[in-house]
């Protein structure tokens, strides 16, 4: 499970791709996930890090999280090679 | 960094130039109050679902619209189409602000006598009325509104065998220019049916013909094709006068007025396409007083308007049962209200609000409701905040044939709530319960029990 690298994030929530030249936008708890994710973090680790900044628990973070990794993998932001 | 708040994670692809096929995006603007009733105060005291009505909604579309006619033409008057929402509490405000009723079966009819109706103001319409049907409605003395040959014959000779009178009128149907055409119900103008019927009820001794009716069709955006109507039927009661020397008491022009919500396959809102109440009068109003039919003559105007003055005066408050990502990658939200209980999904677009405050993400979402059926689809594609579980929406325009074509299927029907003239809420209709639908079965012995 990997970021491509390549992709520009901006504090607002902005990304660009730019070898498919797509831009996105998210929001606060998204571009968290994408930072993290950028930093080689597994689900795991992920979902802690939501669970220790936001009062959710594990399973609305698991839930989420598996969502928002499947919406990812389906805008080639995502690849599973590692 | 404790504290933030939390919202599910969200990415969106940015536009890339292409249409966006959901439309205009003025459905996330949260509606938290009905008037000034919380939705969380409702679904609390109520639950979820429930069907909310506005009293003072429903007075005023009245009121506006017989302000449109009666500015118009001298004499005008509105009859309650039942089946377009025939809970006793809405009809009653129709006919607390002078509304006759217009019912198309016994049933209706019944329930009509039921709400202090004087038979005399009642318009019984219909292509199915039974012989005892019809002499109840003859000792009420109510309208009838005779819809093909067997009935007209039928009540003849109904008449014959009992020396009563009858005050008859008949549907006719007609080329307005608008297809398909509605020749079903009633006798067709353009082929000199209509003129038979009529010839034929002139015959008759026992039947007065006092009026001419004619129910175009539903949620007509062309309010010329009433102009068309209006003459056609002005056309009948100017020959009527010729031939028989004889005025006719009313035109009724049947309902079919749209209301403000959008059709589906239509990229325009249904409030910017349709003509206004007084596009529709204008059109009426202007054909008849222009006819051949003297000023001291003109007949009385009578309207069956339905969905345009009920259907913006009622919600439908429901709640997100769960999301999902469907295998294309479009989320999926399943709500605790589908076709079961909102018929009208089949052909509207209903706008549909979150009832509470959300961040400005938004995504586009497929709304599905709780049956295990695949046609149970509310809205195909809408553009709506991050609903989550248990949050609360509200469906707007429900008012008309939601709260009686509704199916006890699957799941059983919620309460009716109205907000009353001062902002209080009353039950105008209980839910459902096991009991409800268990006191019409019957098990004959062998079939009582079993033992697996
Ligand atoms: C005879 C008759 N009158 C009035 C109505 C009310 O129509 P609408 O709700 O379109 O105004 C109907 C509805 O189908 C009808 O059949």
């Amino acid at each position: 499970m990997q970021l491509n690298k390549n992709i520009a994030i901006s504090d607002s929530g902005f990304i660009f791709n730019p070898s498919t030249g797509d831009s996105f936008s998210t929001n606060p708890v998204g571009l968290e996930i994408i930072r993290l994710l950028r930093e080689n973090k597994k689900k795991d680790a992920i979902i802690k890090e939501l669970t220790g900044r936001f009062s959710i628990d594990d399973s609305t973070a698991e839930k989420d999280l598996s969502d928002f990794l499947l919406v990812l993998r389906n805008y080639q932001l995502l690849n599973d090679h590692e | 960094m404790s504290n933030l708040t939390y919202e599910r994670p969200f990415i969106q692809k940015l536009n890339t130039g292409t249409m966006n096929k959901f439309g205009t995006r003025t459905e996330y603007a949260p509606v938290t109050h009905l008037e000034s009733v919380p939705v969380k105060r409702i679904v609390a005291d109520y639950g979820s679902p429930c069907f909310v009505i506005s009293e003072r909604q429903i007075r005023k579309n009245y009121q506006d619209a017989v302000r449109a006619f009666k500015t118009r033409y001298p004499k005008v008057q509105f009859a309650w189409s039942y089946k377009t929402n025939y809970l006793d509490a809405v009809c009653n405000i129709f006919h607390q602000e002078g509304s006759w009723a217009e019912v198309v079966s016994i049933f209706e009819y019944r329930k009509a006598l039921n709400n202090g109706v004087p038979g005399n103001k009642i318009i019984f319409n219909g292509p199915d009325k039974s012989a005892a049907d019809l002499e109840l409605a003859v000792d009420n003395n109510s309208l009838i509104h005779i819809d093909h040959f067997d009935e007209l014959y039928e009540l003849a000779a109904l008449l014959q065998a009992s020396k009563k009178k009858a005050r008859v009128a008949i549907r006719v149907n007609m080329d307005t220019g608008v297809y398909p055409m509605w020749d079903r119900f009633g006798f067709n103008y353009e082929n000199g049916q209509a003129w038979n019927a009529i010839t034929k009820i002139m015959s008759q001794q026992e039947m007065e013909l006092v009026g001419l009716h004619c129910h175009i069709g539903t949620y007509m955006l062309s309010a010329a094709a009433y102009g068309t109507a209006a003459w056609k039927l002005c056309d009948l009661a100017v020959n009527i006068k010729t031939k028989w020397n004889k005025s006719l008491q009313y035109l009724d022009l049947g309902g079919g007025f749209a209301s403000a919500n959008t059709l589906k396959g239509s990229y325009l809102q249904g409030a910017d396409v349709i003509p206004s109440i007084d596009d529709y009068a204008e059109a009426i109003t202007s054909t008849i007083l222009n006819s051949a039919i003297r000023q001291n003559e003109l007949p009385m105007l009578i309207l069956e308007t339905g969905r345009a003055l009920v259907d913006d005066a009622a919600w439908l408050v429901g709640s997100v049962v769960a999301t999902k990502r469907l295998s294309d990658g479009r989320r999926a939200t399943i709500m605790d209200f589908g076709v079961n209980l909102l018929f009208t999904a089949f052909w509207y677009n209903h706008k549909v609000s979150p009832a509470q405050e959300f961040s400005h993400h938004t995504e586009d979402m497929v709304l599905y409701g709780p049956l295990c059926m695949n046609i149970d689809v509310i809205r195909d594609s809408v553009n709506l905040p991050l609903l989550n579980k248990g949050d609360h929406v509200v469906v707007h325009k429900v008012g008309a044939y939601n709260m009686t074509q509704w199916m006890q299927f699957i799941q059983m029907r919620p309460k009716i709530i109205i907000i009353d003239m001062e902002g209080k809420t009353h039950i105008v209709r209980e839910s459902e319960s096991l009991e409800t639908m268990l006191r019409y079965e019957k098990r004959p012995d062998h079939l009582s029990q079993s033992s697996l």
